[in-house]
């Protein structure tokens, strides 16, 4: 086995276990992730000294369980992920297939639609659209969903430019197939490989910038488990208990390489003309 | 008898000014073959795309009388020509190797030609297709329609093409290139094949090629393209035996015949390339490349009749190659 299958195995194996934790939560977390306990307090993981195995990743400094929480988290991270994508990726499919499609004023629009959002400074948006609605989890996620749909749009854009003049498109117009047929029967089929590539990749960008933006304190509102918000409260205590910062920081880190490793073994396997 | 398809005067001009198409007529009737040849960038595939209101952004298209049956095909809106595409008027592509969509399945886009145009369920339409591979000569079509355009030959494929051309029964065929990408055997099936289906149902094919050698085997009539426009028109018989315009005579002495052709003798052949047509182009186009051009030329090319139903586009008399045999 090459390093590459090895790393898009891994990157799979990454995804599945947090998604799997995610999702069996409620049946695997040892505690509630909302279950103050102030007499157990910063208690250290299991393998520290002073750890417990009643709480194998230790508890925060409201007396939290750490690791229901971590998982609790997951379940975060991935739907903020998921949702964010579906919303950008709808949003800029639609307008790169067109601009790629019809070409000409359509294609300005689309191009110039484009820059403006290249020129939109993500995090500084985000930040204040956040300040002034007011943070939950559906304005994160309609937030990076609205930032993020620029690369779905130029890779849309230029792999429709590119089936375009494919003798197929042609054929089915000459077969009387109206405009919405063959955008969304005959072109999008034919890029969707390239897209879900590009989904993987602002999958885990969404993930980074909900931690970041919860990590600021203008994400997901406390008491959620986001793993930024775990990192942002437990900021004030890293000195003399780094493991709260660790431990969510760790799993971050692994879920958007999880995430990237799974990209890259997509474009590998999709990526050069497996089909004639 | 009625035309299946009568043009008249079709223009087709870009917006780059050039003009691809300058006045070309033809009619094509039902059971007949109609060749339109010419060389490269004549102008024969952007007159099938014209006719089936094709065209890519920026051509515009314009003609006298541009009718199929009865109606008049400049003046059906974008909605109501789809709807004869791929019904009554069906097309068949070059490039066999590009003209399917390499996401679905053989049976799903023929279903789809069918179901697109006719109230029918999918199984039914599925059977047709069945029925309509195993008339084109595929073996096994029920495994065919379950397989993808990427596990089929370019033979295969082009078969499929011309199948699911058929499943609305067209009535008029207009096949651009057919044959070009592929080997000599499987054109020879595949032209044998485009005969039988039109012998039995009575279609009328508009064939665009640039191989006379297709032409001489498929054509009752040939229309002869050279920059735009119809130079010379006739049927088959007497095209290749009285060939009248020069660019005509330059091309059949550019095919070596078995036999006649003498060992050691340059093969003819036609110095230069087709010229861009500007708008504000006049007379004859092929006068740059012609042994026969003479001033006159640069002003005009007349119509002229060989014969009834015969016609050609140049100032030279009908009996000119005699006169200058002599």
């Amino acid at each position: 086995m090459s390093l590459r299958h090895f790393a898009t195995g891994l990157g799979l194996l990454i995804v599945g276990i947090v998604l799997v934790a995610g999702l069996l939560a409620p049946y695997i977390a040892p505690h509630d992730p909302f279950a103050q306990d102030l007499m157990k307090r910063m208690i250290p993981p299991e393998w520290m000294d002073g750890g417990s195995a009643l709480y194998p990743f230790g508890t925060d400094q409201l007396g939290r369980d750490y690791l229901s929480r971590l998982l609790y988290g997951a379940r975060i991270s991935l739907l903020i992920g998921t949702l964010a994508v579906v919303t950008s990726g709808l949003i800029g499919i639609t307008l790169g297939i067109l601009g790629g499609y019809f070409g000409g004023r359509v294609d300005d629009v689309v191009m110039f639609a484009i820059t403006c959002r290249l020129s939109i400074p993500l995090i500084l948006v985000a930040l204040t659209v956040v300040a002034f609605v007011g943070s939950s989890l559906t304005v994160v996620v309609l937030t990076l969903g609205l930032l993020l749909w620029d690369r779905f749009a130029v890779v849309a854009r230029t792999t429709t430019m590119q089936v375009r003049t494919l003798d197929y498109i042609a054929a089915a117009q000459a077969a009387g197939a109206s405009r919405l047929h063959i955008l969304t029967r005959e072109v999008l089929p034919n890029i969707l490989s390239h897209l879900v590539v590009v989904a993987t990749l602002e999958m885990a960008l969404a993930i980074l910038l909900e931690a970041a933006l919860s990590f600021l304190g203008l994400g997901v509102p406390p008491p959620l488990p986001s793993w930024g918000l775990m990192i942002a409260e437990g900021k004030d205590y890293m000195f003399f208990s780094p493991w709260v910062i660790m431990i969510p920081g760790i799993a971050l880190f692994v879920l958007v390489l999880g995430i990237n490793l799974l990209g890259d073994g997509l474009r590998d396997m999709l990526g050069t003309g497996r089909r004639v | 008898m009625k035309p299946v398809l009568e043009v008249a005067n079709l223009r087709v001009s870009f917006a780059s000014g050039t003009r691809a198409v300058r006045g070309i007529s033809l009619a094509v009737q039902r059971g007949e073959t109609h060749c339109l040849v010419g060389e490269s960038g004549c102008g024969k595939s952007v007159s099938s795309l014209a006719i089936m209101n094709l065209l890519a952004r920026g051509a515009t298209r314009s003609a006298d009388i541009l009718r199929f049956h009865d109606t008049d095909l400049l003046k059906l809106t974008e909605r109501q020509m789809a709807q004869l595409r791929g019904d009554k008027l069906a097309m068949i592509f070059q490039e066999p190797m590009t003209s399917l969509n390499p996401a679905y399945t053989i049976g799903s886009q023929m279903a789809e030609a069918l179901t697109r145009h006719r109230r029918i369920s999918r199984a039914k339409a599925l059977d047709r297709a069945a029925e309509l591979l195993e008339r084109v000569g595929i073996t096994a079509p029920g495994m065919r329609l379950a397989q993808y355009p990427h596990q089929l030959s370019g033979g295969l494929r082009q078969r499929v093409m011309i199948a699911m051309a058929l499943m609305c029964d067209p009535e008029l065929l207009i096949a651009d290139e057919p044959t070009t990408a592929l080997d000599v055997t499987v054109q020879a099936q595949i032209l044998r094949l485009l005969q039988t289906l039109q012998r039995e149902l009575g279609l009328a094919l508009l064939l665009i090629t640039h191989d006379l050698g297709i032409v001489a085997r498929m054509a009752q009539r040939v229309s002869v393209m050279y920059a735009g426009e119809v130079v010379e028109s006739a049927s088959a018989e007497a095209l290749f035996a009285r060939p009248t315009h020069p660019y005509t005579r330059g091309l059949l002495e550019c095919i070596p015949i078995p036999g006649a052709s003498r060992r050691d003798a340059p093969l003819g052949s036609i110095p230069g390339v087709v010229p861009r047509i500007g708008p504000d182009f006049k007379g004859c186009g092929f006068r740059d490349r012609c042994a026969h051009a003479a001033p006159i030329c640069a002003e005009m090319a007349p119509l002229q009749h060989a014969a009834p139903n015969h016609d050609y586009l140049c100032r030279l008399p009908p009996d000119w190659p005699e006169a200058a045999a002599a």
